[in-house]
């Protein structure tokens, strides 16, 4: 298919034209492809090598409990199995936090999740890992380890974990009170809070207020791919570790800090990795397969978890309890908001409470507002990052608010996010002034798109009812991080890219593209590779929507460095002031003098010394996202289900390198937030056992759940980019939660206030408004 | 450790002979002793899709297949989509609508995709949608995987018109 | 998982001299879709396997006007639905043979496993039992007929004696004006296990105004797939219309016995025996007045 057939079959629709890009903006094929819709491609699990054992590891089966003693005896004498490894065999580590990618870890804590020490603190906690000749007989013999209990009772949601009787977690947590440290043990970790105006003032200047309570479930990411390693510590005592994660330097210090090694000792690979969202930052298994391959006479140990370990020991991000409090006067301006915030950190402190306080508000101008926010640590697994952590439910809470006050104010709810939405040089609740940000741009299109000028369609049978929501989320991407790039011009002219941000997305191709359009050749002839630890400079994770922003400008900055170079080597053929030397669409001009890139790289050759560069940076220009969704539903009245009929999302990207993956990112991120607000939920027992392990019950969404996800690109370049790349990965998981209640609402009058809006509780709400 | 049993099948077209223990599934001989790796694991339940494959001309998780069952069976994994003259429409409109992220999906999809289109060549968009609700994608809310099929189903009977 | 040993056996009797000999030790593989599971996930841990796939009775797949249809215990459900004859004759059972996971499933999953590994909430149990269907056993003692209302006894449990294998399901060919109907309830479209399912069968006098005969069946509300008598004998002479059928689903839903599991709360399972028993019997009434 030629690129223009292309353009006419993608649902994009740009607003701005391209501003003469010749690369940027069109839809090459990924350099990965091939490889990957041939089953090619290397994923983590996919390494064969000679002498593989496999790993497997025991997990508790209570929710709560001291560990008395562990026998590991009977597991050593099965056939086939080489070592077991516990905590026993993990540095003991100091109590210091440190930030991994977009959150923080204290090592100890990281340590204790890894392999559990004198407490399991949730049902699947890892307690020893066993390494064999194949993985059955490693899971017979994880199976023959004897664990001696003492059962503690457990706390699974904030509510209980924050009750003054609650069973404590952790003996030595006391609460980081807004900056003082508590006296007495506790759940809640840390209580923050940011205020600013006059909130009496405020909600005495409202005609109308809504208060409100939203409850929000535990979820997890998803991702197809179970977390894997496969380790060797060598002969040599060095570390090889091949793993699907986010960042193999982000990896390679975790482990080091884990073992109390030097990083240089370890070396991480970062494969193909089948989906993160946030969830393969932190490790698990890494440092097990290594200890393991060290006990196990330096042979290689592959660990891959079940389904049930992902969803019962990994991911899963906060439940949730939040308190909105909202009064607008009666021309739609929001005049005072108060909103507390308590989400449920897991096991160890650490939920993402704090990026929530600041999304719960900020696409609105507010000058009377107080936020309150409280980590709460309770017997689930460790919470991770999650696509815009904590961001869904917390704009699940306020789109609510905000949908209700437009109702009762009789101002459609485009307007009233019209009204109140933030602009540039605005002060956003959580402090700073606004930059500039296409907000206000994805109100107007939303408002005028062919979704928003529809009629509803009739409900399909008598018992059903249509209706449509609106929502919008904020996003603030991580401001940049350290990203380091290598080029390599080939003799062919071709060029070779090197990489450390993992690709999860197709971010090879975008970062393709920014080289090919700042030396003005095709895609095509760049080589990009994601390489490991050893081979290219620091790299933060490939998270917080950073990396097609800074390693972006690591790439542009690079290529500028090679145009430098060939200016130079042109200089010398030629016999001329390099200064006259002009670079133009890939051709170097001097006078009469003229060449084109690849026949300049040809005559260098590989005699001369290649031309190559080296950037590493850290840039803090990323700037924030923001979008806008219009959602139609239809509610089975009779049943509870609801159907999503049609979906849009509107977003601010900056500028689209590629813009059928920047569609793909609003797409997937929908298709997430629709899981969240529809059926997905972590179901617990009174004793804290997971009990819905499976993606047969964990309902992640499926084709038939969902209709197309038409998308509204708005590009609103962002003037700290070269390209005016702005993150676009993660808001669209923002208002879907909020735009879904938003059209429940519409279609049935009905507010919910419980994520997931699963038939049970819709049934469960409907009762009690009946009531 | 429990003794091997020999099984002979066809794998894309190719007779193979292999040894394997009865409680090995075909997910694992494809992989483990075969290192025939495009095949995934993402459940290991027979509820995501990740390792279907082709088994007798018919669409099954290779999870849930064990290996001593195949013997004389003939089974068409991943790797046996494309041909010597290149890539299968489908996966050159997967390439072309930008059908996957992540990728780790992609093989079992793509094998659920040829397996509706040898049945149903002129699938709709539910039809589609219904085959798929298998194969659990979590990047990128299927938009583009279904239009990548319905578009390649257009052009595989394009070519069947000539 | 375990390790064990797999025999494919290729007649009955060599199926059932086996398992006479091993007893609980052996068991039998069709599909392998629930099996498998289980093998792996250590709730089942037999020490033989045996394949029932080459035994020629297994595999049968027939229909005609006096004995009705007969399935195979190893007959995959995609075939059932890859026939023009039963898709128009059976539509009750297809709607549940075509639900039973995902396509994938469906071209390994059989109704034979379905039946014997009785799950309260199997999504073909309620559909045969409205059809009536019989489970056609064998055993040393040579062959018995269990009607399927009667085959499970409670979760994963059915009268199977140790060393008896189910051959087939007998299904009655149809009267005149006569149709099932299965539907389910679940929070996803697809891939997905019932909340509640719900299986009628109904027959209409000539007119196709009266109803003569009516049979209703529930998943998913009870330890076992439950045959509600009298909820489909209260249709019996009753003229087609929403009082017959609301009587009747009042009666469906007063038999329900739920449970609140991660699944459903009991509340809402009772509810929905009443919607989905109401639509069930609007969808098999439909297709036998066309």
């Amino acid at each position: 298919m030629d690129s223009e057939t292309l353009e006419q079959v993608a649902s994009a629709d740009i607003s701005v034209e391209n501003r003469h890009y010749k690369v940027i903006g069109s839809r090459p094929i990924r350099h990965d492809g091939p490889d990957k819709v041939t089953g090619r491609a290397l994923f983590g699990a996919d390494i064969r090598m000679n002498g593989l054992l496999y790993g497997k590891v025991l997990r508790s089966p209570h929710a709560h409990a001291r560990i008395i003693s562990i026998d590991v005896s009977r597991a050593l004498a099965l056939t086939g199995v080489k070592a077991v490894v516990t905590n026993a065999d993990l540095p003991t580590l100091e109590s210091v936090v440190s930030r991994v990618g977009e959150g923080s870890i204290n090592w100890r804590y990281l340590s204790s999740n890894l392999l559990a020490g004198e407490k399991v603190l949730y049902h699947g906690h890892a307690i020893a890992a066993v390494s064999a000749v194949n993985p059955h007989v490693a899971e017979q013999a994880a199976s023959l380890i004897d664990v001696e209990y003492e059962i503690l009772s457990p706390v699974i949601t904030v509510d209980q974990a924050m009750r003054p009787d609650a069973s404590i977690l952790l003996d030595e947590l006391r609460t980081n009170e807004l900056g003082a440290r508590g006296s007495t043990p506790t759940n809640i970790a840390s209580h923050d809070q940011f205020q600013r105006g006059d909130l009496d003032q405020g909600f005495s200047a409202a005609s109308v207020i809504v208060e409100r309570e939203f409850t929000t479930s535990t979820v997890h990411q998803g991702y197809i791919e179970p977390h894997n390693a496969t380790a060797i510590w060598g002969t040599d005592g060095q570390i090889t570790v091949w793993t699907s994660t986010q960042g193999g330097h982000d990896a390679r210090r975790q482990i080091a800090e884990v073992l109390q090694l030097p990083v240089s000792r370890i070396k991480v690979i970062p494969m193909e990795i089948g989906g993160g969202f946030g969830g393969k930052i932190g490790i698990y298994l890494e440092p097990v397969a290594a200890l393991l391959s060290l006990k196990s006479g330096n042979r290689p140990v592959q660990m891959t978890m079940s389904r049930f370990d992902v969803l019962a020991a990994t991911g899963p991000t906060s439940g949730s309890v939040i308190r909105v409090k909202m009064g607008a006067a009666q021309d739609g301006q929001i005049t005072a908001a108060q909103v507390s915030l308590a989400y449920a950190a897991g096991a160890y402190p650490g939920s993402p409470v704090g990026s929530a306080m600041s999304v719960i508000l900020n696409p609105y101008r507010i000058a009377n507002v107080q936020v309150d926010g409280y980590d709460v640590v309770t017997n689930t697994p460790r919470a991770a990052a999650y696509r815009a952590p904590g961001g869904t439910n917390a704009a699940f809470a306020a789109e609510s608010v905000v949908d209700e006050l437009a109702n009762k104010l009789g101002i459609d709810p485009i307007d009233m996010r019209l009204i109140n939405g933030i602009k540039e040089g605005d002060r956003r609740v959580d402090g700073p002034i606004s930059r500039r940000v296409g907000y206000i741009e994805t109100l107007e299109r939303a408002r005028s798109s062919p979704h928003y000028l529809s009629a509803l369609s009739s409900p399909s049978s008598a018992t059903c009812k249509v209706g449509r929501g609106v929502g919008s989320g904020w996003w603030g991407n991580w401001p940049g991080g350290t990203s380091s790039v290598s080029v390599v011009v080939n003799n062919d002219g071709t060029v070779n890219l090197i990489e450390g941000s993992t690709d999860i997305g197709g971010s090879r191709v975008a970062m393709a593209m920014m080289l090919a359009e700042t030396l003005g050749i095709q895609a095509s002839d760049i080589k990009p590779m994601v390489v490991d630890t050893d081979s290219v400079g620091y790299n933060d994770v490939t998270a917080g929507s950073r990396t097609t922003y800074s390693t972006g400008i690591a790439v542009h900055k690079a290529g500028l460095k090679i145009i430098h170079e060939m200016c130079e080597r042109a200089a010398q053929l030629w016999n001329v002031d390099p200064g006259t030397i002009d670079y133009a669409d890939g051709v170097l001009t001097s006078g009469t003098n003229h060449i084109g890139f690849k026949e300049l790289a040809r005559k260098i050759g590989d005699g001369d010394g290649n031309v190559v560069a080296s950037v590493s940076i850290s840039p803090n220009g990323e700037g924030v996202a923001l979008a806008t969704h219009i959602v139609d539903v239809e509610v089975d009245m009779e049943t509870g289900k609801v159907q999503i009929l049609r979906y849009t999302a509107i977003q601010d990207v900056g500028t689209a390198i590629h813009p059928a993956y920047v569609e793909g990112q609003l797409q997937g991120g929908v298709a997430q937030g629709i899981g969240w607000a529809l059926n997905e939920e972590y179901v617990y027992d009174a004793q804290g056992h997971l009990l819905n392990g499976s993606l047969l019950d964990y309902r992640i969404p499926t084709a038939l759940d969902l209709p197309m996800i038409e998308t509204v690109l708005v590009e609103v370049p962002n003037t700290t980019h070269p390209f005016g790349v702005r993150g676009v990965g993660e808001v669209p998981i923002v208002p879907p939660a909020g735009a879904v209640a938003n059209a429940i609402a519409n279609a049935t009058g009905l507010r919910m206030t419980i994520l997931p809006m699963s038939p049970r509780h819709m049934l469960e709400a409907m009762w009690a408004q009946a009531k | 450790m429990s003794n091997k049993t020999v099984v002979q099948a066809t794998i894309n077209g190719e007779e193979v002979e292999f040894l394997c223990e009865t409680r090995q599934s075909l997910l694992e001989v494809l992989r483990d002793v075969l290192r025939l790796t495009g095949t995934k694991e993402g459940c290991n339940n027979g509820n995501c899709g990740a390792c279907n494959v082709i088994l007798e001309g018919v669409l099954v998780n290779s999870c849930l297949v064990l290996g001593v069952e195949v013997q004389g069976k003939s089974i068409t994994t991943i790797e046996g989509i494309a041909s010597p003259q290149g890539l299968h429409p489908l996966q050159q409109k997967f390439l072309e609508h930008a059908a996957l992220q992540c990728g780790i999906c992609t093989p079992g999809v793509l094998v659920s995709a040829k397996a509706l289109l040898d049945r149903h060549p002129h699938p709709s968009e539910h039809e589609v949608r219904h085959w798929l609700a298998g194969n659990l994608c979590r990047c990128t809310g299927y938009d583009k995987i279904v239009h990548a099929i319905l578009d390649a189903a257009d052009v595989m009977s394009a070519e069947v018109t000539k | 998982m375990q390790a064990f040993e797999y025999i494919p056996a290729t007649t009955v009797n060599e199926a059932i001299a086996i398992l006479h000999q091993q007893g609980d030790q052996a068991r039998l593989i069709s599909g392998g879709t629930d099996l498998i599971v289980q093998l792996r996930e250590g709730r089942r841990k037999p020490k033989i396997v045996v394949d029932i796939k080459r035994i020629p009775e297994v595999n049968q797949l027939s229909y005609n006007l006096i004995d009705g249809l007969t399935i195979g215990a190893a007959v995959p459900c995609y075939k059932l639905y890859g026939s023009a004859v039963i898709k128009e004759t059976y539509p009750g059972l297809i709607d549940a043979a075509s639900l039973i996971g995902g396509v994938q499933i469906q071209g390994r999953a059989t109704l034979g496993g379905n039946l014997c590994n009785a799950s309260p909430a199997a999504d073909s149990i309620p559909a045969l039992i409205a059809h009536n269907a019989i489970a056609v056993v064998a055993g040393m003692n040579g062959e018995r007929h269990i009607p399927v209302q009667d085959f499970c006894t409670s979760p994963g449990r059915t009268q199977l004696e140790p060393d008896e294998m189910l051959v087939s399901i007998q299904v009655p060919a149809p009267r005149a004006h006569s149709y099932g109907a299965y539907l389910r309830f679940t929070p996803r479209n697809e891939m997905d296990i019932a909340v509640v399912g719900v299986g009628v069968w109904v027959a209409l006098d000539d007119t196709r105004v009266v109803i003569t005969a009516a049979r209703i069946a529930l998943g998913a509300v009870g330890p076992t797939p439950l045959f509600v008598n009298e909820a489909g004998a209260s249709l019996v002479g009753q003229p087609i219309g929403s009082q017959a059928i609301e009587k009747a689903a009042l009666i469906a839903q007063l038999a329900a016995k739920p449970i609140t599991d991660m699944r459903g709360s009991a509340e809402q399972r009772r509810h929905l025996v009443a919607v989905l028993t109401r639509r069930a019997l609007d969808s098999a009434i439909a297709r036998a007045s066309a």
